[in-house]
C-alpha cells in the first residue's frame, strides 16, 4: 500500500492525463540528431523508415529527402512514396520546396522531412521548416527528421565560438524538448574526416572554403561533445517527467523565474541565448523583456526591427515577451521584475566609456543597487565590427530647409536691431541680442538651424561688433568665450526643447491610444448586435492602423465577413486563407509575423475564453508591418472586440432561448385553443346530431332547437378555423397584398354586411370625413380587420350598446377608428390583447384569441398601426393609422358614361 | 313552376358534399345527376344535357376553370361554382370565364336553392329582350326603364348617367354576383377592365343615393374581392 506522502500529486496525475491526451492527438516526432554534415542522419532516418515499411507495413511518405548526390542514401529513398515537391519561382530560379498542403491532404501515419533547420523560400506559409513540421505534428502526423547539432537555437554561440561560422538556420530548443524521441547518428571524428576525404560527403561548393574550418579534429570533438550533452539533456528530461509521473519524489529547484532585459544590439541575441540556456538548466520560466524609457529619444524603426527580431528569437526560445516603457529604464525593470517574482536578472555589459556613466547615470549601476534580492547576471555582447545603433535621426537633424532660413532670418534680425540700437546709443554687449536669436531657434527650429543661427550669429557679431570692426579677426581673446557660449547654448537649448517635445509626443501618442480604447469601449458597450459590433470595431482597427480593416465570424464553420471598413471592403482568397490558418490555430498570422508573412493582411484571432469567435483582419495601407506598439495595440483591440462579441453571441443565444420559450408558450395556447374551442363546437354538434337521429321521442320544439344549435356551433367552428388559417397565411408570409384603390366606406360597409344578423339590434354610426382619400390596400383583407374588430365588439359589450365607426385623414395617414361602449380594455393589455390566443376576461363565447392578432397581422403589413384603450368617457377605442399610400388615381371624367 | 323538375348536374369529389346537394335538390323537386371528375362532366354534360351545373373548383383531376372554360364552347348551361374562403382570385377567375354565379364553402340549403333559382331564371329570360320590361322593382326601389327615372318609394333619385347604366345592369342581373371586370366592360367598355377604382367609387355614390342607410346596403351589396350584386328578395 501507498503511504499518503507517496501518493502522485492528482493535479500532477491530471497534468499528465491531458499531456497524454494532447500527445495522442498529436504526431511523434523523432530527431536524427547529428554533430555535423555527412555523419549519415538522412541514411540512418530512412533505414529505420524502411523497415518500418517492410516489418509494420506502416504508412511511410517521404515528404523531402535531400540524397546530395550519395548513391547510398539515393538508393533508399527508391520503393518509398514521395510526395512532389511544390515548385518555387525565386528571383528567376526554381526552388524545389516541401509541400506542407500536400503532405496535409496525404496524411500519412509517417513523414519523412529531412533538414529541420532548412529556411523556406519566400512566400511559403512558413520561414522555417521545422514550423511547417509542428504543423504536421498538430495535425497527427508522425514525423521523422535529421537536424545537426550547431542549428541548436541555444548552443549557436557556443559553436559559432568553436567554428568561428555562424549560422543562421537555427531550431529553437523548444522543438527539440518536445521531440518524442532524439536518436544521435554518432561516429567517431576520425571516421568522418576520412569519409570526408573520399569524398561521401557532400559539401556545396561556395561553402566549401568556409567549411574547412569546420572539419577539424578538434572542431569536431567539441562539436560531438555537444551533440552528445544536447542528447543527455533529452534523456535527462525524459527521466524527470518520468519521476514526475511516478511520483518520485523530485528535488524541485525552487521557484525560480528570470528576466533578461533585451535592447536592440546585436549583443542582445546573446543575452537572450544565456537566458534560455540558464532557463532551461534551472527548468524555470523566463521572461524577455525590452525597456523603453520616454526620457530617451524614440527608437528608430531600424532599431525596433531588430529589437522585434530579438524578442522573437525570445519567443521561439520559450521565453515570455513584454514591452516595457516608463521614465526610468531601471525603475521599470526592477519594478516588472519585483511584481512578476523574478530571481535572476540578465543584462548586458556596458560598452560604453565610464565617463558616459558619470554623465548620464549608470543602467547597470542603478539596477543593481535596487535589486535587492533579485540576482543580476552581467553577460558580455558580442564583439560584433556592427557599429552600436545609432538613436533615431531626430526631428531636430531633419529640420526643413525651412526652418534653416527662418533660423538665418532670426540672426538677420538680431543683427538689424543691434545695428539699429547701436546707432541710437552705444551699448558695450550685443552678444545678448544674437544669443537670444540662437536661442529661439533652438526652441522653434531644432538643433540644426539653431547651430547655423549660432554659427551665422558668431560671425555676424564679430564681423560688426569685435573690434576691428567689419573684419573677421578678433582683437579680444575674451570673444572667444562669448563664441563658445553661444554654441553651448545653442546644443543645450535644442537638446532640451527636443526631449521635451519626444515626452509630450510620447504622452499624446498614449493619450491617443487610452482615448481611442475609451471610444471603442464606449461605442461597443451601446450595441449588442455582432454586426454592430463589427462595423464599429473594422471602423476603429482602420482609423488606427491606417488600413482596411475586416472583421470575420464563423458561421457554419465557415468565416465570414461580418463588418468592414471601408465599408464593403473584402479580403482576397489568399488574405481569406490567412485568416482560416489564423483562426484555426488561434495565432496571429500574415503580415509580418512568422506564418505567411508575404500576406497583404495581419489577421488576428478573435478569442474570448475558451470560444473562439472569429478573425480581425487587417491590410495596412502602406503595406507595412505593423510596429511592436501597435502589433499589441492590436492585441488590446482584438481582447475588447472579441468579449463584446462573445457579449452579443450570448444575448443572442439568451434571446433565441426566450423565444423557443415563447414559441413553447403559444404551441401550449394553440393546443389549449383547438382542442378547447374546436372540441366544444364538435361536441354540441355531435349532441345534437345524434339526439336527432336516435330519440324519437323529440318534441318539434326540442328538435328545432337542437338543429338550431347545429348550425350555430357549425358556424361557430367555421370561424375559428377560418381565422386560424388566416394567422398561419400570415405568418409564413404567403399572403401576398392585393392592393387597389378602395373608398373605404365599401370596406366598412361590406363588413357591416357580412355581419348583418350579429349586429342587427345594435346602433352603427359611421362617420368617415370628406376627405378620406381611397386607401390603397388589399380590400378583402381590410374588410377582415373590420369584421374581426366588430365582432369583437359584438362579443366584449352588452347587447345592444351602440357602436361608431370614424375616419379622418392626418397630414398623410389615416386615422380610423372603431369605437364602443362596453367596459372598455382591462389595463395593461393594450398591447396584450393584439397576441396571438388572448382573450378577454369574462366572455361568453370565447373564440381562440385570434380574432385582433389577425387585424395586427394585416394592418402592419400594410405599414399601419393598430392600437387599442379605454376612452375617458368609458368604452374601448381601436384606433387604427395607415399611410395614405400615394396619390390615388384621378376617375375618368366621363368613361365610356353615355 | 317548370324549374322545379329541372335536372342539376352535381360536380363534386366529396361524397359527403355530394350526398348533402342531392338530398337537399331533391327534396325541392329538382333531377340530380353527379359526377366525380371534371372528365365525367363533360360526358354527362353531352349525355345527358341537364339545365344547370353546381361545379367544385378543388376537382382532383383538373382546374375547375378550365372545365368552365371548356363547357362554355358549346353551351349556355348556367353554371355555379362552389368554392373555399380565401379563394377569391379563383371564383373571380370562373366567373370571368363564364361561370354564372358562386357559392362560398359552407353555404345553407337556403342560399343554394337561392342561387340556382336566379341562375335558371336568368337563363329562361336570357332570350327575352330586355326592352320587354317597362320597370323593375327591387323592394322600395323602381327603375322606368322607358322614362330613365329611378324611385326610391315616392322619391325620384337623380343619378349621373353612369349611376344609372350600373343600376340598370344589376337590375338585369338581379341576384347574381358581378365583377368588376364585368362591370367595367358593360359601363365603360373593353378598354377599362383594370381600372377597378371606377367601379368602386361610382358604386359608393349610388349607394349612397339608392340605399337606406348606405353604410349597411341592403340592397347593392359587395362580395368582397369577388365584385357586387343587387339582392333579389323576390
Amino acid at each position: 500500500m501507498n503511504e499518503p506522502g507517496d501518493r502522485p500529486d492528482p493535479d500532477a496525475l491530471l497534468r499528465r492525463m491531458q499531456q497524454e491526451e494532447a500527445r495522442e492527438k498529436r504526431g511523434k516526432l523523432k530527431i536524427f540528431f547529428g554533430f555535423a554534415p555527412g555523419v549519415g542522419k538522412t541514411y540512418r532516418m530512412l533505414q529505420v523508415a524502411r523497415d518500418l515499411v517492410t516489418e509494420q507495413h506502416l504508412d511511410v511518405v517521404v515528404g523531402v529527402v535531400e540524397d546530395h548526390r550519395r548513391i547510398e542514401t539515393a538508393r533508399l529513398v527508391l520503393g518509398l512514396e514521395l510526395l512532389p515537391r511544390r515548385k518555387v519561382e525565386y528571383r528567376g530560379h526554381t526552388l524545389d520546396e516541401f509541400d506542407l498542403d500536400a503532405a496535409l491532404a496525404r496524411k500519412p501515419k509517417l513523414l519523412l522531412v529531412d533538414e529541420l533547420a532548412h529556411t523556406n523560400a519566400a512566400g511559403s506559409r512558413h520561414p522555417k521548416r521545422w514550423q511547417d513540421v509542428e504543423e504536421l505534428l498538430a495535425a497527427g502526423i508522425d514525423v521523422f527528421t535529421t537536424m545537426n547539432v550547431q542549428h541548436v537555437e541555444s548552443l549557436n554561440d557556443v559553436i559559432a565560438q568553436i567554428s568561428r561560422i555562424q549560422v543562421r538556420e537555427t531550431v529553437p530548443d523548444s522543438v527539440l524538448d518536445r521531440a518524442d524521441a532524439i536518436e544521435l547518428i554518432d561516429i567517431a571524428p576520425e571516421e568522418l574526416l576520412e569519409r570526408l576525404k573520399e569524398g561521401k560527403v557532400y559539401l556545396p561548393d561556395q561553402a566549401k572554403r568556409a567549411t574547412q574550418h569546420f572539419f577539424q579534429r578538434g572542431n569536431l570533438l567539441a562539436l560531438r561533445e555537444l551533440a552528445l550533452r544536447r542528447t543527455a539533456q533529452h534523456v535527462d528530461e525524459d527521466v524527470r517527467a518520468f519521476r514526475e509521473q511516478e511520483g518520485v519524489a523530485a528535488t524541485w529547484p525552487a521557484g525560480e523565474r528570470i528576466l533578461v532585459c533585451v535592447g536592440p544590439a546585436p549583443s542582445s541575441g546573446r543575452l537572450i541565448r544565456a537566458g534560455a540556456r540558464m532557463a532551461a538548466g534551472l527548468r524555470c520560466p523566463w521572461v524577455a523583456s525590452s525597456v523603453e524609457s520616454t526620457a530617451m529619444r524614440p527608437m528608430s524603426d531600424a532599431d525596433r526591427k531588430q529589437l522585434e527580431a530579438h524578442l522573437r528569437v525570445a519567443e521561439a526560445l520559450g521565453a515570455t515577451v513584454t514591452q516595457l516603457s516608463g521614465p526610468s529604464v531601471s525603475g521599470v525593470l526592477l519594478d516588472y521584475a519585483r511584481k512578476h517574482n523574478v530571481t535572476r536578472l540578465i543584462i548586458g555589459k556596458p560598452t560604453h566609456s565610464r565617463f558616459w556613466d558619470r554623465v548620464q547615470g549608470s543602467l547597470l549601476d542603478e539596477v543593481v543597487r535596487g535589486s535587492g534580492d533579485i540576482d543580476i547576471h552581467v553577460i558580455s555582447g558580442d564583439t560584433s565590427s556592427e557599429a552600436p545603433p545609432r538613436a533615431e535621426q531626430s526631428l531636430e537633424r531633419h529640420a526643413p530647409a525651412r526652418h534653416y532660413v527662418l533660423a538665418a532670418l532670426l540672426v538677420a534680425g538680431a543683427l538689424g536691431l543691434a545695428l539699429a540700437l547701436r546707432a541710437v546709443l552705444n551699448l558695450p554687449d550685443f552678444e545678448m541680442l544674437f544669443l537670444l536669436a540662437v536661442m529661439m531657434a533652438a526652441m522653434w527650429f531644432g538643433r540644426g538651424p539653431s547651430l547655423l543661427a549660432a554659427a551665422l550669429g558668431v560671425a555676424s557679431y564679430d564681423f560688426f561688433f569685435v573690434p576691428p570692426v567689419l573684419s573677421f579677426s578678433i582683437d579680444d581673446r575674451r570673444y572667444l568665450l562669448t563664441f563658445g557660449m553661444m554654441f553651448a547654448v545653442s546644443f543645450a537649448m535644442s537638446e532640451l526643447t527636443g526631449r521635451l517635445r519626444r515626452q509630450q509626443r510620447e504622452a499624446q501618442a498614449r493619450e491617443e491610444r487610452t482615448a481611442v480604447l475609451y471610444a471603442l469601449a464606449k461605442e461597443l458597450a451601446s450595441v449588442d448586435e455582432a454586426k454592430q459590433i463589427a462595423a464599429i470595431a473594422a471602423r476603429h482597427a482602420a482609423d488606427i492602423f491606417s488600413a482596411k480593416s475586416i472583421v470575420l465570424n464563423v458561421i457554419d464553420s465557415q468565416l465570414r465577413e461580418l463588418g468592414a471598413a471601408p465599408e464593403g471592403a473584402q479580403l482576397d482568397p489568399k488574405d481569406l486563407g490567412v485568416a482560416k490558418w489564423s483562426f484555426e490555430h488561434d495565432a496571429l498570422a500574415g503580415l509580418g509575423t512568422d506564418t505567411l508573412h508575404g500576406a497583404a493582411a495581419l489577421c488576428a484571432p478573435l478569442r474570448a475564453g475558451q470560444s473562439r469567435l472569429g478573425v480581425l483582419a487587417i491590410v495596412p495601407l502602406d503595406k507595412t508591418a505593423l510596429r511592436s506598439e501597435q502589433r499589441a495595440f492590436l492585441d488590446v483591440l482584438c481582447r475588447q472586440v472579441a468579449v463584446s462579441l462573445e457579449r452579443a453571441r450570448l444575448s443572442e443565444e439568451a434571446k433565441h432561448a426566450s423565444l423557443r420559450a415563447r414559441t413553447e408558450e403559444m404551441r401550449s395556447s394553440l393546443l389549449s385553443a383547438v382542442s378547447h374551442d374546436l372540441r366544444t363546437p364538435l361536441a354540441s354538434i355531435t349532441g345534437a346530431a345524434t339526439s336527432l337521429r336516435d330519440d324519437a321521442n323529440l318534441g318539434s320544439d326540442t328538435r328545432g332547437e337542437l338543429i338550431e344549435a347545429i348550425v350555430d356551433q357549425a358556424e361557430r367552428l367555421e370561424r375559428l378555423v377560418g381565422n386560424l388559417l388566416d394567422m398561419t397565411r400570415l405568418e409564413s408570409g404567403v399572403i401576398a397584398l392585393r392592393r387597389d384603390w378602395v373608398p373605404l366606406d365599401e370596406m366598412v360597409s361590406s363588413a357591416l354586411t357580412r355581419l348583418e344578423s350579429r349586429l342587427e339590434a345594435r346602433k352603427v354610426t359611421v362617420s368617415i370625413r370628406e376627405d378620406v382619400p381611397l386607401l390603397n390596400v388589399d380590400p378583402v383583407l381590410f374588410e377582415q380587420v373590420f369584421v374581426n374588430l366588430l365582432e369583437n365588439a359584438e362579443k366584449y359589450t352588452p347587447p345592444g350598446s351602440p357602436l361608431e365607426i370614424e375616419a379622418h385623414t392626418d397630414d398623410d395617414r389615416v386615422e380610423i377608428a372603431f369605437v364602443d361602449h362596453g367596459p372598455g380594455v382591462p389595463p395593461g393589455a393594450e398591447t396584450r390583447i393584439f397576441e396571438k390566443f388572448y382573450r378577454g376576461p369574462h366572455v361568453p363565447a370565447p373564440g381562440a384569441g385570434l380574432g385582433l392578432a389577425i387585424c395586427k397581422g394585416i394592418i402592419e403589413a400594410h405599414g399601419g398601426t393598430i392600437r387599442a384603450e379605454t376612452r375617458s368617457s368609458g368604452g374601448a377605442a381601436f384606433r387604427i393609422s395607415i399611410p395614405r399610400g400615394g396619390t390615388p388615381p384621378t376617375l375618368s371624367p366621363a368613361g365610356g358614361a353615355a | 313552376m317548370s324549374d322545379l323538375s329541372a335536372t342539376i348536374l352535381v360536380v363534386e369529389d366529396e361524397p359527403q358534399m355530394r350526398k348533402f346537394i342531392r338530398a337537399s335538390l331533391s327534396s325541392h323537386g329538382y333531377r340530380v345527376l353527379e359526377a366525380e371528375r371534371a372528365a365525367d362532366a363533360v360526358m354527362m354534360m353531352t349525355s345527358h344535357n341537364p339545365e344547370m351545373v353546381l361545379l367544385d373548383l378543388g376537382l382532383p383531376d383538373g382546374d375547375g376553370i378550365d372545365l368552365t372554360k371548356q363547357l362554355r364552347e358549346w353551351s349556355r348551361v348556367p353554371i355555379i361554382v362552389l368554392s373555399a374562403r380565401g379563394r377569391e382570385d379563383d371564383k373571380v377567375a370562373a366567373l370571368d370565364a363564364g361561370a354564372d354565379d358562386y357559392l362560398t364553402k359552407p353555404f345553407g340549403v337556403n342560399e343554394l336553392l337561392a342561387r340556382i333559382r336566379v341562375a335558371l331564371r336568368h337563363a329562361q329570360t336570357r332570350g327575352v329582350d330586355s326592352g320587354s320590361f317597362q320597370t323593375l322593382e327591387f323592394g322600395e326601389l323602381k327603375i322606368d326603364l322607358v322614362r330613365r327615372e329611378v324611385f326610391r318609394g315616392t322619391e325620384e333619385l337623380h343619378l349621373t348617367p353612369i349611376e344609372y347604366k350600373l343600376l340598370v345592369l344589376f337590375a338585369q342581373n338581379a341576384g347574381k354576383v358581378l365583377t368588376h371586370r364585368q362591370i367595367l366592360k358593360e359601363v365603360w367598355g373593353p378598354a377599362y377592365a383594370t381600372q377597378t377604382h371606377y367601379v368602386r367609387v361610382h358604386m359608393a355614390e349610388l349607394r349612397k343615393k339608392i340605399e337606406a342607410d348606405p353604410s349597411r346596403p341592403k340592397l347593392l351589396v359587395t362580395e368582397p374581392g369577388v365584385g357586387y350584386r343587387l339582392r333579389d328578395r323576390s
